[in-house]
């Protein structure tokens, strides 16, 4: 690709980009969020056009205006969200559109076999008769490889394959983009985390703000690397101000739902940072959605600032100061077709509103006001949410509540998928809340986040609180300790997995 | 880009923008391209008394279609529209002649038989889980039945001081056009300035976002569906006084045009976008075709495939204008 140029509305994606792909190399694009990654391989999978610039194959220049297009120059790509049909089984999904035909029917006997053999050299064990639904995040990527592989794809892009993956399953992944980049296949790879690089990669070009900043081997130091993502090195990863906790603000007592989570009792208390870390399918979300009162408990209270909650009650939670930034950004957290201003609003909508009626000009002043403290880089506050960046939409999910004035913030998962420059901003807001007397609740899988950022750890396994760790005393060690803790059997195993996974974050 | 372009040439300020308004909505485009074609091809076409006759034929289906609105903005649909219409106007005909109440107690029993149908598909879809298209499929049975039943099949007519809003004002403004502007005006403001009017974006947009940013959702789409059994209402009385009695096949397949009405105005059935003056601008390209393939004396037969065709070709360029 040569100066390829992209402008959406308000915004240059990408300023003349030059990018190239040999055949059996793996190709690292890195970049924050927003700096044009998405758009880079959109190009080259057909969903966007270049408004500039060239598209060159085998030296040949090339337009490649849709899916078809770029299949046809053996083009495939695997986005972070699948394009997998989930009533339909492997097979068929892997053969979508092309399935082997018998007299105009499908050659179901055939197909099937094919798709074995395809997801044999994927290395799963799964029959390929096997509804999607069934499966998990891990054997859907490869699913999505296998189909990749059908097509005989010659420039596989994969779109931060390891984001929903544990260390076990990237190591899988590993294995099999290794063996694509023998036979031939050029590859490229996006990815956040930065010791995948010198893992898997062999060159990397690295976006900033739509343009190519650099290229460089994947042998540069991972210190090289952020200055280069960011255009500024890093100081502190995680900026967290300890302030002196106060009074309790949330106490939640023996909260039990049958069969997710059982006992759950601790406090939060003003000015402080509670981690609340596990192993995903610990419990930690049902847990905070239940405190908010997005789902029902079967028994347990809990109070804020001494007041018990109604359950099940959304609107009493919110009332009485808790706000929820959930974990699914896009799906629970955003009207993505909504205006800036409008999903800022969303939260104070009925406080604005009078008789019935909004005052929309106040809203609109709030919202300018926020914008500019959160720093959302955006056109305007009229931009739809979707054109975001995955970093600037989660500023405006958080911003929504800082506006309704919350005291305990709940954070599902608030950095997942955003860049380091996103991630430190949003480190730094929650000890602005903090320091003016609010209070965090904050459930992560990163492990440094939750070590370098709580006052305390509260650490869930299967269901339960299984331990609290103060700031000082809590490591790695002991926080896996406790997620693993009550189930020995099965826990070792975990153990390892997770461990590395955490130690992944960077 | 083209209105970057338009926004830098100052000389024709006042056609540079007509142009830009035209360009960003496919529908109007649509009626203006309808309106010139018409013009030429009759020359009845432009004349005030026709154009007037326009607007009192598509004031009913606007009426139905503003009350749609709210609907499928919140991402529902309401197949329910024409029955509850036919329904409200005969128990105003009947509460008034049959049943020999006063006129104005029969009009709050009609507008409140609206209400209610509206009520229950809202409720049926709140608690009851239904799908939009099932719950409001059954009011569209219901409603029809019941005024078969009260009507006994056969019409009632229209008491007369109710008879009136089908005439005119200073004998040459249809009432039916005026109640079609006002229920438009009241849709503008209600979408757009109120919390319920905003409440359905945010539900058409993302219903579960919405309901974690408190706005509590199975209240709002009771709300939602009541006012367009209202807007049914309306509908309803003032068809029925254009008729002058209430037919109890009357309005039949209506919503259907309602909602075509709708989606021709750039609302999008999956929800989260749509507009009073779009609605208003796609009732008006229907009744507009309607009256002009009249005029030009195409068979009712041939009406309903250019129809059909223009449904298709409206909604087709507005989403290929979005694309570009």
């Amino acid at each position: 690709m040569e100066g390829v140029r992209k402008v959406f509305p308000g915004v240059v994606a990408l300023d003349g980009v030059d990018f190239d792909l040999r055949g059996g190399e793996v190709h690292v694009l890195l970049g924050e969020n927003g700096a044009g990654k998405s758009t880079l391989i959109k190009m080259l999978s057909g969903a966007n056009r270049p408004d500039g610039g060239r598209i060159l194959v085998d030296g040949g220049e090339v337009r490649i205006h849709g899916a078809q297009d770029a299949e046809k120059l053996g083009i495939a790509t695997i986005y972070q969200e699948f394009n997998l049909v989930p009533a339909l089984s492997v097979a068929e999904n892997i053969f979508l559109g092309r399935q082997p035909r018998r007299f105009g029917l499908v050659n179901r006997k055939q197909m099937n076999a094919d798709a074995a053999a395809l997801l044999a050299r994927v290395g799963i064990d799964v029959d390929p008769r096997t509804p999607v639904s069934e499966l998990g995040i891990a054997r859907l990527q490869m699913v999505e490889i296998a189909k990749a592989l059908s097509l005989e794809a010659r420039v596989l892009i994969m779109d931060e394959p390891t984001a929903v993956l544990t260390s076990e399953e990237v190591d899988k992944l590993f294995r099999i983009v290794r063996q694509l980049r023998e036979d031939g296949v050029g590859i490229v790879f996006i990815t956040h985390h930065l010791e995948e690089i010198a893992a898997l990669g062999d060159r990397v070009t690295v976006l900033r703000d739509g343009r190519s900043v650099a290229q460089v081997p994947a042998s540069t130091t991972e210190d090289e690397l952020v200055r280069l993502m960011v255009g500024r090195s890093i100081e502190q990863q995680y900026p967290r101000e300890r302030a002196e906790a106060g009074a309790p603000l949330l106490r939640v007592e023996g909260l039990t739902r049958g069969g997710v989570f059982r006992d759950v009792t601790f406090e939060v208390r003003a000015g402080e940072v509670v981690g609340l870390a596990g192993l995903v399918g610990a419990g930690r979300t049902e847990v905070v959605r239940a405190v908010f009162g997005a789902d029902p408990y079967d028994s347990g209270t809990i109070e804020v600032l001494g007041k018990r909650l109604r359950r099940h009650d959304v609107n009493a939670a919110m009332d009485a100061g808790i706000g929820l930034v959930p974990e699914d950004r896009k799906g629970q957290g955003l009207v993505l077709d909504a205006t800036i201003q409008e999903n800022l609003g969303l939260v104070t909508l009925g406080r604005a509103t009078r008789a019935g009626f909004v005052d929309r000009a106040g809203q609109r002043k709030e919202a300018d006001r926020i914008s500019g403290q959160l720093k959302v880089r955006m056109a305007g506050l009229h931009q739809h949410v979707r054109t975001l960046s995955g970093g600037n939409q989660q500023k405006i999910v958080i911003g929504k509540w800082l506006l309704a004035d919350t005291k305990v913030l709940i954070l599902d998962e608030p950095t997942r998928g955003i860049d380091v420059g996103a991630k430190v901003e949003i480190y730094q807001l929650v000890n602005q809340l903090t320091a003016s007397g609010h209070a965090v609740l904050m459930i992560s899988s990163d492990l440094p986040e939750v070590l370098g950022m709580s006052d305390r750890v509260l650490v869930m396994s299967q269901g339960r609180i299984a331990g609290e760790l103060p700031a000082h005393e809590a490591t790695q060690d002991s926080v896996m300790a406790l997620a693993v803790g009550t189930a020995p059997a099965e826990g070792g195993n975990a153990t390892a997995t997770k461990d590395v996974e955490g130690s992944r974050g960077h | 880009m083209a209105t970057d372009t338009l926004k830098s040439s100052t000389d024709t300020g006042g056609v540079a923008a007509a142009r830009r308004v035209l360009l960003n909505n496919g529908a109007l485009s649509a009626l203006v391209v309808l309106l010139v074609a018409l013009s030429f091809l009759s020359g009845d076409f432009l004349s005030t008394q026709n154009l007037l006759n326009v607007g009192v034929q598509a004031a009913v289906v606007a009426i139905l279609a503003f009350g749609s609105t709210f609907v499928i903005v919140a991402a529902g649909i309401d197949l329910s529209v024409g029955s509850v219409a036919a329904l409200s106007a005969t128990v105003l005909a009947w509460s008034a002649s049959s049943a020999g109440l006063p006129v104005w107690l029969a009009v709050v029993l009609s507008v409140a038989t609206g209400v209610a149908s509206g009520l229950l598909s809202g409720l049926l879809i709140s608690f009851g889980k239904l799908p939009p298209f099932i719950a409001t499929l059954a009011m569209l049975s219901i409603g029809r039945g019941l005024t078969l039943v009260i009507s006994q099949g056969s019409p009632i007519a229209f008491p007369d001081s109710v008879s009136h809003l089908g005439d005119t004002i200073g004998g040459w403004l249809p009432v039916p056009v005026l109640v079609m502007i006002v229920a438009g005006a009241a849709t503008a403001i209600i979408l757009g300035r109120t919390y319920i009017g905003r409440a359905m974006y945010a539900i058409g947009g993302n219903e579960e976002a919405a309901r974690l940013s408190g706005i509590r959702v199975k209240r709002q789409k009771i709300i939602i569906y009541a006012l367009s059994g209202l807007f049914a209402a309306v509908a309803g009385i003032v068809l029925a006084s254009r008729l002058a009695s209430a037919q109890p096949q009357a309005a039949y397949g209506y919503e259907l045009d309602a909602i075509a009405a709708v989606v021709i105005g750039g609302a999008s059935l999956s929800g989260g976008v749509g507009k009073a003056s779009g609605t208003l601008i796609g009732a008006l390209i229907l009744a507009v075709l309607r009256n002009g393939l009249n005029l030009l004396s195409v068979s009712a037969f041939w009406q309903q495939v250019v129809i059909g065709a223009v449904i298709a070709l409206a909604v087709l360029l507005d989403t290929l204008r979005r694309r570009g």
